[in-house]
């Protein structure tokens, strides 16, 4: 049984066709990357993942179960973490309190005891600082920890919400194109840090990308969209050098020039 | 026949208030649609342009139509005024921020004309055109104030209608309210369309107050009528304008037929009982459409 | 600017930041309490209705300043506080159970009223808790067999045993202790998961539920909690006046508790202390500057409820961080001086549409 699977995924938002048929399997502990041009549909699909969309057709079955209608919190519940395109912190609120809410999936107290802050909420609160550290240093996000998350840069804010996910502690990582608006020397970071993640941490990672270099460095296996259909499936360096692949990225004229 | 009668009247009673929270809804949804912000000052515009109809016609002795013309020029001057001075430095700002300040403002003004002199406290009528006058059909009894309502909000209404779908203005403001970065970009200023749009709402409101005046008498507190006008709105679907008059209308009659044949009570709370029930079941209301933020 | 080496995560979690901060808090305390040996009875009383109006207060800066959800209808949970708490006591039921019991009805219709608000954001849910505030008017008035509708509820001085809270000191005290015991509740509250939980909701809706924050769950319980304070206010309310009717939870004092938190300071609960406080000595204020105003100005009924709508619209426009916001500006400006920036608390403007639903 595969740890992730896509089976069949459409979806339209009414006249447009943002998925059809779409199927996938990830195995557990691999870096899986989804790649197409814009408006392929590759968010939709991390969106339908998350709840926020529903699908008209198909489903997703992660380590078993089904996903396909549960509740968006749920999702987190079971062990999915994301980020996102357009970056979703907590702007108001520091790196550290950003962090501490990755935790929220851990909560073992409820409001009566928080009420009155038990030794058992004390205790969980500094299991949840060891952990936010852990990520913080694992990060280097050091520097930044107290600082109000709407004054940080842009990059700085990625790698944050990135540190998010991972205070979750998930098994499913999504990545949303991690690798935007960074510069040569972050997205280098970057690719240590998803290699590390996937390494040391034993999370598996699925990546939307447009990154080529980043995608054929650190992914296990592509899949390549186009108007919401798969066009190819596979390793790296089959699937960026299919034909369909890189007319879609680069036009036919292109495709037939180099072949 | 009586019973048809009646409730023929009834019915009719509360189109004619039904008009009037339409008109006050469609100063809410203009303004809500161009600026994302609701105006919680909306039925304190009745209130000023009532009051100064009311000066107008008892004080310089004008004829009912040069007041009509003068208060709406004179609400129109109001409204931006109010745009410049407050809502202008406010925009980008949250939205709760801005609601509370129309909230605050609506309450100054009511206030504040209460402080006016020769306004004060006191309730006020005056006479119109239409003042006990009537229409006969066999037994039945319609009174020219709320025929002349009717008929001057449909005439509102076509005339705005025919301002937002033919004036480059009107179609600026659509424009507008659809996609403010858009219409910056094609060289709508957007800050002209703001202050036109309350501009124009708070003229509404003043028509509305002098629509209003016969019914419930002109004074500092008739502005609470306005208060309906939010479950109208919600009715009709936030950014619809045929909406929010439809939704008046519904609302106007439903708490006619309410006041009438329900036990004490039920017609006060009935605008509001259709209000959460609209939320609860369909927030878009009757003709809204519901988007979903993209992340 | 002071700095703390932190050691252990326990001085992360504490109450107070900086040892001096629990002496200032303490000395606070004691102040409060010798005040009675040094007021007279009007201005205890009015430091009473500060500490009442301060617990409700709590209850909307919880939902409305942390969790982002606008109440136009707290009136509500005020009012159905003081009226359970008047009901109960008049069948016999003791102060001490009365109260809570206020609190814990209020919180019911809170989670009611929470459930459908759920569907609901922004303008939609403040308009919709307006009308829910109009709706529980009418049945307070309409229900005449629990309430004496328009003709209003005598209620009787609380008492604990033979101790009978009668005098203005003894209720000052008792409603001291009860705000003290919200502040407590409420700082517990904020810094556990379900306080992070709430503000996260306010910040960003998508983004708390990817943390697997149930909305459902998050936002009932702020209603919950939000109207456990307030209607906990409302039955101290009804027990200090001794008389109620419906004319005193209108959607007037709905949005007298909007102003307090905005005046205070939305977003802290300091704030709503403070906000509290300006708008019940606002009254005191006017009548003292009457003095100073032109006779026709100062001769006016309407002016207070003038300057109270000024106030709102100034402050919005001046003071976007309320008067805890002023306090903290004025804190960071002696503490950095002289390097203080003028633009460190400007807050950046949001151009782009906001969903528009």
């Amino acid at each position: 049984m595969p740890f992730f699977e896509a089976l069949g995924v459409s979806v339209s938002f009414g006249g447009l066709t943002a998925l059809r048929r779409v199927g996938f399997e990830v195995n557990q502990g691999e870096v899986f990357s989804i790649i197409g041009p814009n408006g392929a549909g590759k968010t939709t699909i991390f969106n339908c993942i998350s709840r926020f969309y529903d699908v008209d057709e198909g489903r997703f079955i992660f380590k078993g179960r089904d996903l396909t209608r549960v509740s968006p919190h749920s999702v987190a519940e079971l062990g999915i973490a994301r980020t996102f395109q357009n970056i979703e912190l907590f702007r108001n609120a520091t790196v550290i309190e950003n962090l501490l809410l990755g935790r929220h999936r851990h909560r073992r107290s409820n409001l009566l005891t928080e009420v009155f802050f038990s030794g058992s909420v004390r205790r969980q609160e500094v299991g949840n600082r060891e952990k936010a550290e852990e990520v913080i240093d694992f990060l280097d996000l050091q520097a930044y920890r107290d600082q109000t998350v709407a004054g940080l840069p842009y990059g700085v804010q990625k790698i944050v919400e990135l540190g998010r996910a991972l205070t979750m502690e998930p098994e499913l990582l999504l990545l949303d194109e991690p690798s935007a608006g960074m510069n040569m020397e972050e997205i280098e970071d970057l690719a240590f840090w998803i290699t590390d993640i996937k390494e040391e941490l034993g999370i598996t990672i699925i990546m939307v990308e447009h990154n080529m270099g980043l995608v054929q460095e650190i992914s296990d296996r592509v899949l390549a969209l186009n108007f919401g259909e798969t066009i190819a499936q596979g390793a790296p360096r089959e699937v960026l050098a299919h034909p369909e692949v890189r007319n879609a990225y680069l036009g036919e004229e292109e495709a037939f020039a180099s072949g | 026949m009586e019973l048809v009668n009646e409730i023929l009247q009834t019915i009719l009673s509360g189109i004619a208030i039904g008009c009037i929270y339409g008109l006050v809804a469609l100063g809410f949804v203009l303004i809500y649609k161009a600026t994302e912000v609701i105006n919680f000052a909306q039925g304190e515009m009745m209130v000023v342009g009532a009051f100064i109809a009311y000066s107008l016609i008892t004080v310089f002795k004008l004829p009912y139509w040069a007041v009509l013309s003068l208060t709406i020029i004179a609400l129109g001057l109001f409204g931006f005024i109010l745009e410049r001075l407050l809502l202008r430095s406010l925009i980008g700002e949250p939205v709760f921020a801005i609601v509370m300040l129309t909230i605050g403002l609506g309450y100054f003004i009511r206030s504040g004309v209460s402080m006016v002199p020769f306004w004060g406290t006191e309730t006020y009528g005056f006479k119109t055109p239409f003042t006990d006058k009537f229409v006969r059909f066999n037994d039945f009894v319609l009174s020219w104030e709320q025929l002349a309502i009717i008929i001057m909000t449909l005439v509102l209404l076509a005339v705005l209608f025919l301002f937002f779908r033919y004036t480059r203005l009107g179609v600026a403001m659509r424009a507008t309210s659809q996609n403010q970065l858009a219409a910056v970009y094609m060289g709508i200023s957007v800050k002209r369309v703001f202050t036109l749009t309350w501009t124009i709402s708070a003229a509404l409101g003043g028509i509305a107050g002098i629509l209003l005046s016969p019914i419930t008498f002109v004074h500092m507190n008739m502005g609470f009528i306005g208060l309906k006008a939010f479950p109208a709105a919600v009715l009709g679907g936030f950014g619809s304008i045929p909406g929010s008059v439809v939704g008046g209308l519904i609302i106007g009659v439903t708490e006619s037929l309410a006041g009438v044949y329900l036990p004490e009570g039920w017609k006060d709370v009935a605008a509001y009982i259709i209000l959460i029930l609209v939320l609860i079941l369909r927030p878009e209301g009757l003709f809204g459409v519901q988007a979903k933020k993209k992340v | 600017m002071r700095f703390i080496m932190k050691k252990d995560y326990y001085q992360d979690i504490r109450l107070f930041k900086y040892r001096s901060t629990f002496f200032w808090y303490a000395a606070l305390i004691v102040g409060c309490g010798l005040v009675p040996l040094v007021l007279d009875d009007y201005l205890l009383s009015q430091l009473t209705f500060v500490c009442m109006y301060s617990i409700a207060t709590v209850g909307l800066m919880l939902l409305t300043g942390y969790t982002g959800q606008i109440s136009l209808g707290h009136a509500a949970f005020f009012a159905i506080g003081a009226y359970t708490s008047a009901v109960l006591t008049s069948k016999g039921l003791p102060f001490l159970l009365a109260l809570p019991a206020a609190g814990l009805l209020a919180g019911l219709v809170g989670i009611f009223i929470g459930l459908p608000a759920l569907r609901l954001s922004g303008l939609y849910l403040a308009i919709a808790t307006m009308g829910f505030s109009f709706i529980v008017d009418e049945i307070l008035v309409r229900w005449e067999s629990l309430t004496r509708g328009n003709m209003g509820m005598i209620v009787e001085f609380p008492s604990i045993g033979p101790f009978s809270f009668s005098t203005e000191t003894r209720y000052y005290y008792l409603t001291l202790t009860v705000l003290v015991l919200t502040l407590l509740a409420a700082r517990n509250i904020l810094r556990s998961p379900t306080g992070r939980a709430m503000i996260a909701i306010r910040d960003s809706e998508v983004a708390a539920q990817a943390m697997g924050i149930s909305l459902a769950r998050f936002k009932t319980t702020a209603f919950a909690i939000s109207a456990f304070f307030t209607g906990a206010a409302g039955s101290l309310y009804a027990h200090k006046l001794t008389f109620i009717n419906p004319e005193s939870f209108t959607i007037l004092v709905s949005i007298e508790f909007l102003a307090m938190i905005i005046i205070g300071g939305l977003g802290s609960l300091h704030g709503a202390v403070y906000g509290a406080a300006f708008i019940i000595f606002l009254p005191q204020v006017i009548l003292m500057s009457k003095n100073y105003l032109p006779t026709y100005l100062s001769e006016q009924t309407g002016l207070e409820s003038a300057l109270y709508g000024l106030m709102i619209i100034l402050f919005i426009l001046f003071e976007p961080l309320g008067l805890y916001g002023r306090w903290l500006k004025t804190k960071f400006y002696f503490q950095m001086f002289p390097l203080y920036k003028k633009d460190t608390f400007r807050r950046e403007k949001k151009f782009f549409k906001a969903e528009r639903r």
